[in-house]
C-alpha cells in the first residue's frame, strides 16, 4: 500500500474534523494486522508456487493508467481488476466494491469517457486508457453539478452505491436518452440502491439534465 | 482466481497462433481470448473458467462497423454492444438487433460487452456457476443438478437428459432472424458459419456449445442486405422491467402484402438451449392473413416440441403469448 492520502473532510453539513471515517478505520486496524503479516507471507508463497518447469506466472505486468488526469506507471498482478487496482494500488477508495460480479454498478467508473463496471475488467487491459473516478469529478469545494444535485435532492441514504450512481449519471448525460423519468430509470438500471433512493436519484439526474 | 499469463498479440494471426495450442476452445479452455470480459472475468472469479493464458484481442482493429458491397453490414468482433445498438444503420435497417441489444444487461455492461463475446455468452444456470454442484456442462459426467432442481428459468426447447441450460443471449436471437453469418479465422484459414449452425444443442456433450476449435477467432459478423419494408420487433419478458435475463423473448422480422404475410423470420430467446429459430412458426405465418388467429397458430407451432421441467411449465404459455404479442406489435401501429 503506497501513498494513501488522508481524505478531505466531508463536504456536507458542518463537519470540521479532519479524521474521516476511513482514516480512523485504517489507523485503528493497523495494530490488528501486524501480527498476521508473517502468516500472510507464508500463505502467499504457497499460493503462487508454480510446478518446476512452468513459466513464471508470478511476474507482474506493467501498465500505464491515466487516472483523473494523472499518469500512473504501475506493475500489477494480471488478475487485478481495474476496481481493485484503483482502490488498493492507487488508493482511490471512492469507487466501491459491491457484488464484484457486474450486477450492482457500485464500481462504475469512466474509461475514455464511457461508463464501465470496473470489477469486470482487468487493469492490464487498460494500458494507456484515461480513467475517471468519482474523485476526478469534483471536489468538496467545487462539486460537479451531478454531485451537487445528489446532495440537493437527497439522492442517497447509506451512500455506498452513490459514487457508482453519480458516475453512471454523469455518463448518461452524453448518451442517447429520452426525456422522461422512465428513460432515465432504464439507463440507470445497472446501478442498484438497496436503500431505495431511486426516486431522488432520478430527480437529481433530471434536474441536471434540465439545466444542462 | 487462478493465475494466468496475459498476452497482448500484435495482430489476429499472432492471437490465433497462440490460441491454436489450446486443448479445447470449449468449456474449461486452457487458453482464452479476452474481449469485453463481462462473462469471462465473472466466470474466472467463480473458478468456472480457469485459463492459464489470456489473449487480449481488444486492440486488433476488430472494432469497426462497415457497409458491405452487397448492401449488408459487417460488424467487427470487438464492436461494443452499445455502439452496435446505437449505430444509425442498425437502428434504421436492423432495428430488431438494436432493440435486442438494448434489452440486455445494463448501459455499463453494454459499453464493455462485444459482438463476439455476446455470441459466446455462457448460461446463467446457477449449477453451472457453482463449482460445488454437479454440472455436465462444466464438468462432463458429473450429472445435471438442474433436472429436478431449481430450473424455473431454464430451457424448455432443445434440452437433453444431460443439460437443460438456457442460452441467455438477446443479441443472438435477433441475429437468428436476420440470418447473420459468423466469420471465423483459424489456423487453417477462414470460414463462414451461418448463425443457425454456430451454436450446438447440448445432446450428450453439453460442454461443447459452439463449432469453434482451438485457434478459432471470430473476426466479424455479417448481415445480409436489409429486407425492404419489413417490420421488426424484439419483445423480452422477465422478472424485472430491466437488467434481467429473459424468461421468454421473441424476435420477429415480418413482411406483408395486402391481406397476408409474405415473409417471416421468427426466433425465441430465454427458452432454448441455443438461440431458437422457429421455421415451424414461419411456415404457419407465410401466406396467411396477419391476424390473431394466425399468430396464435404460429405460437403453438413454435412451442409444439416444448418439454417443461419441474418448475417452468409456465414458460410454455409465456413464450406463446410473447410471440403472439410480438407479432401483434409488428403488424399494428
Amino acid at each position: 500500500m503506497s501513498e494513501r492520502k488522508s481524505e478531505e473532510p466531508c463536504a456536507v453539513g458542518a463537519h470540521t474534523s479532519t479524521v474521516s471515517r476511513r482514516s480512523f478505520l485504517v489507523t485503528a486496524g493497523t495494530a490488528g494486522i501486524v501480527g498476521a503479516v508473517d502468516a500472510a507471507e507464508v500463505m502467499g508463497q504457497s499460493q503462487y508456487a508454480d510446478p518446476p518447469g512452468t513459466v513464471d506466472r508470478r511476474g507482474t505486468v506493467a501498465v500505464v493508467l491515466r487516472i483523473n488526469g494523472k499518469e500512473h506507471r504501475l506493475r500489477v498482478d494480471p488478475r487485478t481488476t481495474l476496481l481493485d487496482c484503483l482502490r488498493e494500488t492507487v488508493a482511490l477508495t471512492g469507487t466501491k466494491k459491491g457484488c464484484d460480479h457486474g450486477q450492482c454498478g457500485a464500481c462504475t467508473v469512466h474509461v475514455n469517457g464511457r461508463r464501465v463496471n470496473s470489477c469486470l475488467s482487468f487493469a492490464v487491459m487498460h494500458d494507456g486508457d484515461s480513467i475517471t473516478t468519482v474523485e476526478g469529478l469534483g471536489t468538496p469545494a467545487a462539486q460537479h453539478p451531478m454531485q451537487a444535485a445528489f446532495v440537493a435532492c437527497d439522492a442517497y441514504q447509506c451512500g455506498y452505491c452513490t459514487s457508482g450512481q453519480i458516475m453512471s449519471a454523469v455518463a448518461l448525460l452524453k448518451e442517447p436518452c429520452g426525456p422522461n423519468d422512465a428513460d432515465v430509470k432504464e439507463l440507470m438500471s445497472g446501478n442498484i440502491c438497496r436503500c431505495g433512493a431511486y426516486q431522488n436519484i432520478v430527480a437529481a439526474i433530471q434536474q441536471v439534465r434540465r439545466t444542462a | 482466481m487462478h493465475t494466468f499469463e496475459f498476452i497482448r498479440p500484435k495482430n489476429p494471426a499472432q492471437a490465433i497462433a497462440v490460441a491454436a495450442g489450446a486443448k479445447t476452445a470449449q468449456q474449461g479452455a486452457d487458453i482464452r481470448f479476452l474481449a469485453g470480459g463481462t462473462t469471462l472475468i465473472d466466470l474466472m472469479k467463480l473458478n468456472v473458467e480457469t485459463p492459464a493464458q489470456l489473449i487480449d484481442i481488444n486492440r486488433l482493429g476488430l472494432d469497426k462497423i462497415e457497409a458491405t458491397p452487397d448492401g449488408g453490414l459487417k460488424i467487427g468482433a470487438t464492436v461494443r454492444n452499445s455502439d452496435l445498438a446505437y449505430h444509425e444503420k442498425v437502428r434504421r435497417d436492423y432495428s430488431v438487433l438494436s432493440q435486442a441489444l438494448l434489452a440486455g444487461a445494463s448501459a455499463q455492461l453494454r459499453n464493455m460487452a462485444t459482438t463476439a463475446g455476446n455470441l459466446l455468452q455462457r448460461t446463467r444456470c446457477v449449477y453451472f456457476r457453482d463449482t460445488a454442484m454437479a454440472c455436465n456442462k462444466r464438468e462432463p459426467g458429473t450429472g445435471c443438478s438442474a433436472i429436478g432442481g431449481s430450473n424455473r428459468t431454464l430451457a424448455i426447447l432443445g434440452a437433453s437428459e444431460h443439460c437443460i441450460a438456457t442460452n441467455p443471449s438477446d443479441m443472438c436471437v435477433a441475429l437468428a432472424t436476420l440470418e447473420a453469418t459468423i466469420h471465423v479465422q483459424g489456423k487453417n484459414g477462414s470460414r463462414a458459419v451461418p448463425i443457425g449452425d454456430f451454436h450446438l444443442l447440448p445432446g450428450n456433450t453439453p460442454q461443447r456449445e459452439t463449432v469453434l476449435e482451438p485457434g478459432d477467432l471470430v473476426t466479424h459478423v455479417t448481415l445480409p442486405p436489409p429486407v425492404a419494408g419489413s417490420r421488426q420487433v424484439y419483445l423480452k419478458l422477465r422478472d424485472r422491467a430491466s437488467y434481467e435475463f429473459a424468461l421468454a423473448s421473441a424476435a420477429v422480422v415480418l413482411s406483408r402484402a395486402p391481406g397476408k404475410v409474405t415473409r417471416a423470420r421468427i426466433a425465441l430467446g430465454g427458452v432454448g438451449t441455443k438461440p431458437w429459430r422457429s421455421p415451424e412458426a414461419e411456415s404457419v405465418l407465410v401466406g396467411q392473413p396477419a391476424n390473431d388467429a394466425t399468430f396464435r397458430k404460429a405460437a403453438e407451432a413454435a412451442l409444439r416440441d416444448a418439454k417443461p421441467q419441474s418448475e417452468n411449465a409456465f414458460k410454455v404459455e409465456l413464450a406463446r403469448r410473447c410471440l403472439t404479442h410480438a407479432l401483434e406489435m409488428a403488424t399494428t401501429g
